[in-house]
């Protein structure tokens, strides 16, 4: 249970997203309104965006959420007494176990996994769902691909910080598959069947209703699970006592059969669910599926482990910064001269492009260009961001130039035509390089703008500085030390361009 | 005097409904300078600008050593080059490059216009300010230079493609009476080289004691009211 709704479109996503600012809102009012002599509340918290059969908006009254997460929280609720009733918190997935530790809700519910590091660190409940870990290929592929084994060298796609995603790490050193970490486990199915991936891991749950969407056709899920897990509740580490409860609750409803007929009612029961049960009711002990089970590490230890990955991520940030604003100056010096030199109709459609392009989110300009596009051109992941965030800050630029070219005193152009330069030479030798002078503070404002905007590209697959840094602080648990290194990797790369825009501009001095 | 550099007959210039200039006629010889008077607002730079191409009129005709401008909109450049190398302008306020230095605001035209060489067009360039007395001035920037030496070295960027018409605007408006005596001299010496010159200016000292001759325009007669 992860991110986004319905079907592979940008707009369910967006939607989603504001409903789950809403709700979060209006959960906060409802919680301040509920001071007082009302029945108590368990508060849970889950994401929506990860949609049904977990947790969706429900399609009847979007106020509301329904799923079988939903319906086990009500259980719980019920099962804990003194007339409490289930109240429903949106939270991002994968902000859950943070969010809980703060305070923000007492347990969190929404397709949590089971993990070592998971138990090490908070009250986890015992097991209530067990998922399988399965493989989706394209059609085609079907008799060549039966298991990570056989993708050697080839892209597998699934949702970052989760136990596929670790499987995938650690299959790139035994099995050489390149794994590639989605926000959301909607755009790895439909990248599958664009060919931008080969593979797909992700939970048996999220594979299938994938194939429902498709109308079953596109992709195969391989029979063969790669590894089995279990679905838990998570509590903050200080609530054990109120974690034990829980546990007996749940308890109760595997062996009254409530949870099974809440699991059939959403289609999701098979026999592994009623095993799992009886070893429960029997034993009660489950181990925990690790990926690499990331053993918690000493702090430097931990550091030093992910110094490599943080590097090859500021890298990717600094390159993608640099070709997008290489892109962005070349592309807005051609608006800015077609806004002040072209004939009219080109005079409109550069004002067009600017106006639209600076009104609307770079976001929502990237899930187009990535996602949007996908079935005109399929752009790679990494050209399509250089691509966004060029094609963004050059209306941002091209006003920038318009400006500048503008500020240069009309009496010297006047001046350059009567001594017999073209209008291009004028451009060139007399306009252009003092307009340069004008529009380098600005352009230095906006490049560092930019570096920091490149974080943005996570949501198109690209593992840039920031998205490494999240992956890093769910790992270790903590956001200071992956935090604090982050912000300095970014000034380490910012503070430079300041400095040498300050001295170029004491060279040339001010205009 | 058919031999003429430039000629303008009965110029009109209309900004919207209002004359600003109404049959403006005047000669400027070889070797002859000009003062075109009258006071601010009158249309002095208003007739020089038509004479540089740089503002269209409405009746009239301009003809500058063969040249022949016409009423209408202003051509393009590209077909303007035979003209350009005829006139050069000097603004009121100089209107250096403020990026180059003095010595490349006079090369940018040689080089870039009539093709020479840098070292020739800088051979050239220092020659021209030396003549002026801003020759040690060469290396500095636009915004370096006081208001004297700013003109002067406008002069030599004007100069520096060698065209026989030079119009002036308000060339004393920055200077100290020494300065202008200096300046006057100067002019004198481009004429003797045989340019024409039409200094646009409400110094009436400076115009009886360095012009040739004197046009004067005056609101209600050659110039339109207001």
């Amino acid at each position: 249970m992860r991110a986004s709704t319905g079907t592979p479109t940008l707009q369910p996503v967006i939607v989603a997203r504001s409903l789950g600012v809403t709700g979060l809102v209006v959960c906060f009012l409802a919680r301040l309104a509920a001071q007082g002599e009302r029945p108590p509340l368990l508060v849970w918290g889950g994401d929506a965006e990860g949609g049904a059969p977990f947790v969706e908006a429900d399609p009847a009254d979007p106020s509301q959420v329904r799923g079988f997460d939903v319906e086990v929280a009500e259980r719980i609720a019920r099962g804990l007494g003194g007339g409490r009733t289930a109240r429903f918190l949106q939270v991002q997935w994968s902000a859950i176990d943070q969010s809980v530790e703060r305070g923000d809700f007492t347990i969190g519910l929404s397709g949590v996994e089971d993990t070592p590091t998971r138990r090490a660190r908070h009250a986890v409940t015992i097991p209530y769902f067990e998922f399988r870990e399965v493989l989706a290929v394209r059609s085609q592929d079907r008799d060549r691909v039966y298991g990570l084994a056989d993708l050697r060298g080839r892209r597998v796609a699934t949702l970052g910080a989760t136990i596929a995603y670790d499987l995938l790490l650690a299959g790139r050193e035994s099995t050489g598959v390149i794994p590639v970490s989605y926000d959301d486990d909607v755009h790895p199915y439909s990248d599958l069947v664009a060919e931008r991936v080969d593979a797909v891991l992700l939970d048996h749950i999220i594979a299938q209703r994938a194939l429902r969407r498709r109308g079953g056709t596109g992709f195969v899920i391989l029979p063969q699970p790669v590894a089995v897990g279990h679905y838990v509740g998570v509590l903050a580490r200080a609530d054990s006592a109120l974690r034990d409860s829980v546990d007996a609750v749940l308890r109760e409803a595997m062996r009254d059969g409530t949870l099974e007929h809440i699991f059939r009612r959403w289609s999701v029961w098979d026999a592994s669910q009623g095993a799992l049960f009886d070893r429960i009711l029997r034993s009660g002990a489950i181990t925990p599926t690790a990926g690499p089970a990331p053993a918690p590490a000493p702090a430097a230890r931990a550091v030093t482990a992910y110094l490599p990955s943080l590097a090859r991520a500021a890298g990717v940030t600094a390159v993608i910064s640099v070709l997008s604003m290489a892109l962005a100056v070349a592309v807005g010096l051609g608006l800015a001269s077609g806004r002040l030199y072209g004939p009219g109709g080109l005079r409109a459609a550069t004002t067009v492009y600017i106006e639209v392009v600076r009104g609307t989110p770079v976001l929502l300009q990237l899930f187009v260009i990535y996602y949007g596009l996908a079935g005109v051109v399929r752009l790679p992941a990494f050209l399509a961001a250089v691509l966004g965030l060029g094609l963004n800050y050059a209306a941002y630029e091209a006003e920038i130039y318009r400006g500048a070219l503008q500020a240069v005193s009309s009496t010297q152009l006047e001046a350059a035509r009567t001594l017999g330069f073209s209008e291009a030479q004028i451009l060139r030798l007399v306009r252009g390089p003092q307009a340069l002078r004008y529009a380098l503070a600005p352009m230095t404002n906006d490049f560092v703008a930019l570096l920091k905007d490149s974080s943005l590209v996570s949501v198109i697959t690209v593992v840039e500085l920031t998205k490494q840094t999240a992956i890093y602080a769910t790992n270790v648990g903590s956001w200071i030390v992956p935090g604090a290194l982050c912000a300095v990797v970014y000034l380490v790369m910012s503070l430079p361009l300041a400095q040498l825009a300050r001295r170029l501009e004491r060279r040339w001095g001010a205009p | 005097m058919a031999t003429a550099l430039l000629v303008i007959d009965r110029l009109c210039v209309r900004y919207d409904t209002r004359d600003v200039l109404r049959a403006l006629s005047l000669e400027v010889a070889r070797g002859e300078v000009v003062a075109l008077m009258g006071p601010s607002g009158v249309g002095k730079t208003t007739a020089l600008r038509a004479v540089a191409a740089l503002q269209p009129f409405h009746d009239g005709r301009i003809v500058v050593d063969g040249e022949v401008l016409v009423p209408g909109p202003v051509p393009p450049e590209s077909r303007l080059q035979a003209l350009r190398r005829r006139v050069g302008l000097v603004f009121q306020g100089h209107a250096l490059f403020e990026h180059l230095s003095a010595l490349d605001n006079v090369t940018l035209a040689l080089r870039h216009v009539l093709g020479r060489s840098r070292a020739e067009a800088e051979a050239v360039a220092m020659e021209l300010l030396a003549s002026l007395d801003v020759g040690t001035r060469a290396g500095a920037w636009p915004r370096q230079l006081s208001g004297g030496e700013a003109q002067r070295v406008a002069i030599a960027r004007a100069l520096a493609p060698d065209p026989p018409l030079l119009l002036m605007d308000e060339p004393t408006a920055a200077l100290d009476p020494a300065r202008r005596g200096a300046l006057g001299e100067a002019l004198r010496r481009l004429a003797k080289g045989g340019r024409g010159l039409l200094v646009a200016t409400h110094d009436a000292e400076f115009a009886r004691a360095h012009a040739d001759r004197i046009v004067r325009l005056l609101p209600g007669e050659v110039a339109g009211p207001g």
